[in-house]
């Protein structure tokens, strides 16, 4: 299939754009890579130059010229010495600039667990016990302006969490917790993307992250852990609260406040709220919604959910109306 | 002069009245079928249609659209015409109350452009 290259979407946010993302770093953590692209870029481009002007003069250069090539103590020198000083020199500093990239969680901060799963991420907030207190999937709220702490963890296979305006890339390994600092500086949204290649639609696992203004992250976050939702009274939504139901989605969803309770596939609690559907690709409206319900395999191939293609047309839309409503 | 003159004339009469008796593509004044396609793309109708030049989502939950400005019906029941396009793509439901197709959430202006690109889909 080819690349969503016609989608306004995080994806297309996350990897596109000029400057490209990953060097117009949202955050100090993302800053200390881009500073460190930059440098390794302007020795890379150094050390052409000198290779160059040492290739013209061996070809066209005065023959006096050519002869001081050639002495055996500038081979030696620039063709030994110097690059074990130079990559030496340019260890040493990747090292100590990225030193803050590998400093431990401060007690007291915020911590997210995000598990990559084929092919799609569940975000469990954590409270002061380490213990999930708000569950999600694909989207990542976070206060501007703070780290955050990433637990990040895989349920499968290899995944990369990748906000490249965050942070670096790193690794979701099966069996293992590796810990990924965040910030950002200012208030947005933020794209992501699975950058380990996980199989058939990797290429469609985005991800958002929403950095709030302090005040209004406290809001979001109060809202979450207040009770879901209620189920709707009357109307489309009602009546697609029973086709939920009946169509058995609770066997892989979540919606909390009800009896469906699956773990398979993403918590739908606030699905409504989120801003894409399908990890990071569609826009999420009523329209999309059935859409993703009705066929999702030919939105993206391979992904774990079968299309519902028995459902009538006013049942998808009440269904769609329900989702929507799940805000 | 009078020459070509007469020729654009005779031209704009053609295209003007194939548009109007053969069902082919339809300008809607101040709408932007540029503008439509960027909307389609952003609120995501390849969910459910094929809709040329749009490369992804293709899916065939609803029906293609592709030479949609040929077509004389929406939806197999309510005459092709612009103001009930427009009017269709925002609220299909108001329309048709048994539709799978949601209610999108569109301006009328966005509703106006999305309606003018679908008239540019001409394939015979």
């Amino acid at each position: 299939m080819s690349p969503p290259t016609s989608i306004r979407s995080t994806l297309a946010e996350a990897l596109r754009g000029w400057p490209p993302p990953p060097l117009d770093p949202a955050g100090p953590h993302a800053g200390l890579v881009a500073t460190l692209s930059w440098v390794l870029f302007g020795m890379a481009l150094a050390v052409l130059l000198m290779v160059s002007v040492a290739l013209v003069v061996a070809l066209a250069g005065k023959s006096e010229w050519r002869d001081r090539l050639g002495r055996e103590w500038l081979i030696w020198s620039a063709g030994l010495a110097l690059p074990i000083v130079v990559l030496t020199g340019v260890l040493i500093y990747g090292l100590t600039a990225t030193q803050a990239l590998s400093q431990a969680p401060q007690p007291g901060e915020m911590r997210v667990r995000v598990t990559g799963e084929m092919w799609w991420w569940r975000v469990a907030y954590l409270d002061a016990e380490g213990r999930p207190a708000i569950h999600d999937a694909n989207e990542l709220h976070i206060p501007a302006g703070v780290p955050v702490t990433l637990e990040l963890e895989a349920a499968d296979v290899i995944h990369s969490f990748w906000v490249p305006r965050l942070a670096g890339k790193l690794d979701m390994i099966p069996g293992r917790r590796n810990i990924l600092r965040i910030q950002a500086d200012r208030p947005g949204v933020y794209g992501g993307q699975c950058a380990e290649y996980c199989g058939g639609p990797h290429a469609l696992m985005g991800f958002v992250v929403v950095a709030h203004a302090p005040e209004d992250f406290q809001r979001w976050r109060a809202a979450r852990l207040a009770p879901p939702p209620a189920a709707p009274a009357d109307g489309l939504a009602a009546r697609g609260a029973q086709v939920f139901r009946d169509s058995g989605c609770g066997a892989c969803h979540r919606v909390a406040g009800t009896e469906a309770g699956g773990l398979a596939g993403p918590d739908l609690t606030f699905v409504g709220a989120r801003r894409s559907l399908g990890a990071g690709i569609l826009a999420n409206n009523q329209g999309t919604l059935a859409g993703w319900v009705a066929d999702s395999q030919a939105i993206k191939p391979g992904n774990r959910m079968p299309a519902y293609r028995m459902l009538s047309g006013g049942d998808l839309r009440a269904l769609a109306a329900y989702l929507e409503s799940r805000r | 002069m009078r020459g070509a003159a007469a020729v654009g004339a005779c031209a704009a009469l053609l295209v003007g009245g194939c548009g109007k008796t053969g069902g082919g593509p339809t300008a809607i004044a101040g709408a932007d079928p540029g503008q439509g396609r960027r909307v389609i793309e952003r609120v995501g109708c390849g969910a459910c249609h094929v809709i040329p030049g749009v490369r992804w989502p293709q899916s065939r939950v609803g029906p293609s659209l592709e030479g949609f400005g040929r077509r004389a019906l929406i939806a197999g029941r309510f005459p092709n015409t612009a103001d009930t396009l427009a009017l269709w793509v925002r609220d299909a439901p108001a329309l048709s109350p048994g539709t799978g197709m949601p209610a999108i959430p569109l301006t009328e202006q966005e509703a106006r452009d999305v309606a003018a690109y679908l008239y540019t889909l001409d394939a015979r």
